[in-house]
């Protein structure tokens, strides 16, 4: 008996050990608590630039959420940026005004959606990657985190997925947005509301505490202020919720909207819940989670839920637009981007998969721009910069209380419809100018 | 207020019986052996994996896999007593305790590498039923009433069947049990095996209602602990009514103040009982 337990003990272990070893020279690392894995060396993922004779190589560093609760986001941002990548390099790089080819490399590792590990990285990045220029992780709290680093260091980065406006306001001179700011990011949904249902008066906050989603709210709650609304809940969960049910009990009777959450998974979770308390409201706005192709998931849940997105395959941004708004255009059109997307991809490109290439477009303009990859020169462009995309407008503000501030980029909001086959579709409905369909406050349960 | 006063109590009363299941096999196992489980959460997160990976590769029904995931339980209770706990059971507890505590990481560790940390969630919506202006979802009535079936289960073995009531003699006096001709041996790996099965069945109701990731058993571990203090540690039924307990605080205390002070008033109160009776509300002087 000792014997054969002692055997079962031994290979257990030494297979237990023989996994964990796995799990670490595993390309994905996937531990929410990196201090209980957390390796000596992070697993390093790279794409080498192409082989072009003469070409110098440009290495842009980033951490990016491969797991843990950002996962959804962070691989989409990774996807766009891949796609961008893949198309400069194949088109031959870039030339500077010395006639110098660039190409593109990347060197990024897998920050696990954790705050702690993401400067550690972004250290080691710049220091033993000798990366030339940097783009945020995904998430504001993150990007924030990063931002230090690379002003630290003196390497411009372009931050994208992290819409706070907060990280602006420190003195930073090397930071660049790529996202319309958190604080425009739901006075939108209270237009749509007033637009629908001039009488609502009552609306219900219900937020991650993380740093972005506290931002938008704090922005929200002021401009429903301002609208004469009252916010009859103003609550906040931690991250890690999933039992929203004491929240969505403390919602009011009466209550007009319920509006808030926060990434993906938290608010999957509270739309999910919500549906299935049956909770009778005449609008739900949300963050993050609606505009993903993915919400579709939730089924009859999904339905008429609002939600802010920085990107949709359908917005109308084009060449035409730009020279009739006297503005210069950069990069592929949104057709072309959307499509070499699908091909790539085989989904439908999310608002996180447009910023992750736009953010690399940003650089790549610059960097055109100033013939140079100098970071003061680069820096220079970034700050002159006022184009037109498939992602929009975009511009920078220059003071110095909010310096690196996306100024010219734009929300759009989609809704959830239902089509005739039974499935779920989301479509822009507001602005009203640039939308192909018309809002709908929900159907009463 | 009135209606959220009900609502919220009736959530969190259906939740309660699912707290008290898991509980009770942290219960059971200290009561028969004198054993602190430490491995508890990833029991309970096992629960809830094999219910997602049947719910997602085997289209089973996730209330029909509670069964499969109930066979898994007791045998991964049976094999952690057999490699871990056996042998140490006599020592002193902290001995059981680190013993407890290595499966506890080996078990995340493998999670973590096959896994990996990212959230579950098992697509199945039943909707929900209301009555007037009270709202219960059926995965908490369903879990609760699964919560309940286990319970019953674990009363009529312990009780009415001959291995049960050998593992209550040998939890009340495993010399005399022996003498008896009682296999002690088998009696406690049998027990560790049940409290780990009721811990995987808490978690397979839990994933039915939640998502998850490999981490969440860890919450319940730490919820299990406060109710067996508040249920009297070794004392199953108490560990119900303990569950129960902590179930209504967690649904009426938001009413009152933030939630993210539910625990904050939690394990004050855990550390309050242990103050003031040591061996819990429902434990023996």
């Amino acid at each position: 008996m000792r014997t054969w337990q002692g055997t079962l003990l031994s290979v257990l272990l030494a297979g237990s050990l023989l996994l964990l070893g796995c799990g670490q020279e595993a390309p994905k690392p996937t531990a929410a608590k990196p201090e209980a894995a957390k390796p000596e060396t992070p697993a390093a993922a790279e794409k080498k630039a192409p082989e072009v004779p003469g070409a110098k190589t440009v290495t842009i560093g980033f951490t990016a959420s491969k797991s843990g609760p950002l996962k959804t986001e962070g691989e989409r941002q990774i996807n766009g940026f891949n796609l961008w990548m893949e198309q400069v390099n194949a088109k031959g790089g870039i030339t500077l005004a010395d006639g110098t080819k660039v190409v593109f490399a990347d060197k990024h590792y897998d920050d696990e959606s954790n705050k702690d590990r993401v400067q550690e990285l972004y250290t080691r990045l710049i220091n033993n990657d000798k990366a030339d220029f940097l783009i945020s992780p995904y998430s504001s709290g993150l990007a924030d985190a990063s931002a230090v680093i690379a002003q630290q260091y003196n390497k411009i980065m372009v931050t994208t997925g992290a819409a706070s406006d907060s990280t602006y306001s420190k003195g930073y001179t090397l930071i660049y947005q790529a996202y319309t700011p958190a604080s425009r990011y739901l006075t939108g949904a209270l237009d749509i509301l007033a637009k629908l249902a001039p009488a609502a008066k009552k609306i219900a906050i219900i937020h991650e505490k993380d740093k972005f989603s506290t931002d938008v709210v704090n922005a929200l709650k002021s401009y429903a202020a301002t609208k004469g609304y009252q916010v009859v809940l103003f609550e906040g969960y931690d991250k890690d919720t999933t039992d929203f049910g004491a929240f969505i009990n403390k919602i009011p009777p009466g209550t007009d909207a319920v509006m808030g959450g926060g990434h993906f998974a938290d608010t999957s979770t509270l739309t999910k819940q919500l549906h299935e308390k049956k909770v009778n409201v005449k609008m739900f706005a949300f963050l993050v989670a609606p505009p993903e192709p993915k919400f579709a998931e939730l089924g009859n849940a999904c339905l008429s839920v609002i939600g802010p997105s920085q990107w949709e395959p359908a917005v109308k941004y084009s060449p035409e637009a730009a020279k009739a708004l006297g503005m210069e255009w950069f990069g592929p059109t949104v057709t072309e981007f959307d499509e070499a997307y699908r091909k790539k991809y085989n989904e439908e490109p999310s608002y996180h998969s447009a910023g992750g290439y736009a953010a690399a477009m940003i650089l790549q303009a610059a960097i055109e721009k100033a013939g140079s990859i100098d970071t003061d020169k680069v820096k220079k462009a970034l700050d002159d910069m006022k184009l037109m995309s498939f992602y929009g407008v975009i511009q920078f503000a220059n003071a110095k209380e909010n310096h690196g501030l996306q100024t010219g980029h734009e929300m759009v909001y989609i809704q959830w419809f239902k089509d005739p086959k039974g499935g779920f579709v989301k479509q822009i409905v507001w602005p009203e100018a640039a939308a192909p369909a018309k809002p709908f406050l929900c159907p009463p349960k | 207020m009135l209606q959220q006063l009900i609502n919220s109590l009736a959530d969190g009363f259906l939740l309660g019986f699912v707290y008290g299941l898991a509980a009770m096999g942290l219960s059971l196992i200290w009561g028969v052996m004198a054993v602190i489980n430490l491995a508890h959460g990833p029991v309970i997160t096992v629960g809830m994996l094999t219910t997602y990976l049947l719910f997602v590769h085997a289209g089973l029904n996730p209330y029909l896999a509670m069964i499969v995931v109930a066979g898994v339980g007791l045998a991964l209770g049976l094999l952690i007593y057999v490699t871990a706990v056996h042998r140490v059971i006599s020592a002193p507890h902290l001995s059981s305790l680190l013993a407890t505590f290595a499966v506890n990481m080996i078990m995340l560790g493998l999670f973590n590498a096959i896994f990996g940390g990212d959230q579950n969630n098992i697509n199945y919506s039943l909707g929900s039923l209301s009555i007037g202006f009270l709202n219960l979802t059926y995965a908490r009535l369903l879990a609760a009433l699964g919560a309940v079936a286990f319970t019953v289960f674990l009363y009529l073995f312990l009780f009415f069947t001959r291995t049960g009531k050998s593992i209550r003699a040998v939890a009340n006096n495993r010399e005399a049990a022996e003498l008896m001709g009682i296999p002690s041996a088998r009696m406690l790996a049998l027990s560790f095996g049940l409290g780990s099965m009721l811990a995987a069945v808490a978690g397979s109701l839990i994933s039915t209602i939640f998502p998850f990731t490999i981490f969440s058993g860890g919450p319940y571990e730490l919820k299990s602990f406060v109710i067996c203090v508040l249920g009297g540690l070794g004392n199953p039924l108490g560990a119900l009514l303990g569950g129960l307990a902590l179930g209504l605080m967690e649904g009426v205390i938001p009413i009152w103040m933030p939630t993210s002070w539910v625990p904050v008033v939690e394990f004050g109160l855990f550390v309050l009982v242990l103050v003031v009776k040591p061996a819990g509300l429902l434990g023996a002087k």
